[in-house]
């Protein structure tokens, strides 16, 4: 969950009167609230913690932090199966 | 340099390392503040590149490990109710309650739900209106604008059968606790890049002048942590103590004013404990009285709590910068992440963890 990863706004549409984006990290879709950056317009790199856009990127950055995060495996830790992750390190599994 | 292969940019990092290496002229201890920057400086052996006399203190800024063990017990009781949809980060299912884990309550029959984001739970409390669905609100000010955007929707949506189970944590007042011990040996910090995103820099430059005290605003890539210790030891060596934005690229001095905004209007700071190192002042957040009947720990009223530490766990120590991991006698023999007697061996972030993954065949080439 401590992770913020950097993804590009696909869309943008209001759910219940909330600002909400399909933003891309690097092949895997979210769906992201975009309140806290209400300016930001399809296309635009953002900074995404648990669901949120806290911040804008610029995109060589954003790319170049996907292409380490995706290397390292990090991408599959924050979006992946976290139930199962914890299964596995129980043992369970 | 075995490590430096493995760097994205290896020769970026060399020239920084150079810089580290020829500005360096005595020793010096910095402290990373966050549990994703320890993971990457011990994953990439940043520490093993550096000068011999610059030491990396591991903070404590895993909010996974810092959560207090009475909320986590909380957190047991509250999820083994019937009726009950437990939602929580994955981070937080293996930490240890007194008795169990938030994985054993789920094995045993309740219903605790991994979520990506708080709004998730949101989304299967208005999906299952006859339970009451709980999502345990845990993190540093990177986390709380996402807890604190759910919980206003909550009340503005009329979501009456959600509620949250704060235990928010702020960076700020525990850089003055870890200042003011006496057992300090801190005299630089990283500090921990979206923290400050978020809140931006201004509650920095004061700390930093009353404890004469170098503050880097860190990234968490192995560069971006480079970086920050070169900008600390060059402060350090001549004699400076400032903040210093590391991470502009994703940092910004005002941080993210809608963001804050919404901080300001949903919680309010609280006295806190941080599990392993005791009650910090005003280190942390709760629900503002306007919000308070969407608290989980008055909705449920949670009481005959009865904490228990394992006594072999030294992992207040490891939190507080006093010894590494690996000087814990039980480090990888009686703890282990499948068996974990502190969180700081099951967050992906603490620092136990971080030296298991990535030291364990070093230690015991040494041992």
């Amino acid at each position: 969950m401590c992770l913020a990863v950097p993804g590009r706004i696909l869309n943008i549409a209001e759910a219940d009167g909330t600002l909400m984006a399909d933003v891309d990290f690097g092949g895997v879709r979210k769906n992201v609230c975009l309140q806290y950056i209400p300016d930001a317009t399809v296309g635009e790199y953002v900074v995404v913690h648990v669901g949120f856009a806290i911040q804008r990127l610029d995109e060589a950055s954003a790319r170049e932090t996907l292409e380490n995060f995706e290397r390292l495996g990090l991408l599959d830790e924050e979006f992946g199966d976290g139930l199962g992750r914890a299964a596995r390190q129980a043992g369970v599994e | 340099m075995k490590y430096l292969d493995e760097f994205s940019n290896p020769e970026l990092a060399r020239r920084l390392l150079d810089q580290i290496h020829a500005a360096t002229t005595r020793p010096w201890a910095l402290m990373e503040v966050c549990g994703g920057q320890t993971h990457s400086i011990i994953r990439h052996g940043i520490d093993q590149l550096l000068p011999a006399g610059i030491e990396m203190i591991h903070g404590p800024g895993c909010p996974v490990c810092v959560t207090p063990l009475e909320t986590i017990d909380k957190a047991l009781a509250i999820a083994a109710q019937p009726g009950v949809v437990f939602c929580s980060f994955g981070d937080m299912l293996r930490v240890p309650g007194s008795g169990q884990d938030l994985f054993g309550v789920k094995s045993a029959g309740g219903d605790v739900r991994v979520v990506y984001s708080p709004l998730d739970a949101l989304t299967i409390a208005r999906e299952n209106p006859d339970k009451q669905v709980v999502f345990f609100g845990i993190g540093f000010e990177t986390t709380a604008p996402a807890n604190a955007m759910t919980v206003y929707q909550a009340r503005r949506l009329g979501v009456t059968n959600f509620s949250l189970l704060v235990s928010h944590v702020l960076v700020p007042p525990a850089i003055a606790a870890i200042m003011e011990s006496p057992a300090c040996r801190v005299q630089a910090f990283l500090a921990a890049g979206h923290v400050c995103s978020v809140m931006g820099t201004e509650e920095y430059p004061p700390l930093a002048a009353k404890y004469r005290v170098p503050i880097v605003v860190t990234g968490f890539e192995p560069l971006d942590i480079l970086e920050g210790i070169r900008q600390a030891v060059l402060q350090l060596e001549a004699g400076r103590h400032e903040l210093y934005n590391a991470y502009p690229r994703a940092v910004r001095a005002e941080g993210n004013p809608a963001a804050t905004a919404m901080l300001r209007d949903v919680f309010e700071v609280t006295d806190r404990t941080w599990r392993g190192i005791g009650m910090i002042p005003g280190s942390g957040w709760r629900l503002a009285e306007r919000y308070r009947d969407f608290d989980a720990e008055r909705r449920f009223a949670v009481t005959d709590i009865h904490t228990e530490e394992s006594p072999l766990c030294r992992s207040g120590e490891v939190l507080q910068g006093l010894i590494k991991p690996n000087e814990c006698a039980a480090f990888g023999r009686q703890c282990t992440p499948r068996n974990p007697l502190g969180a700081t061996m099951v967050s992906s972030e603490g620092a136990c963890a971080a030296y298991y993954a990535y030291r364990r065949l070093d230690l015991a080439q040494i041992s």
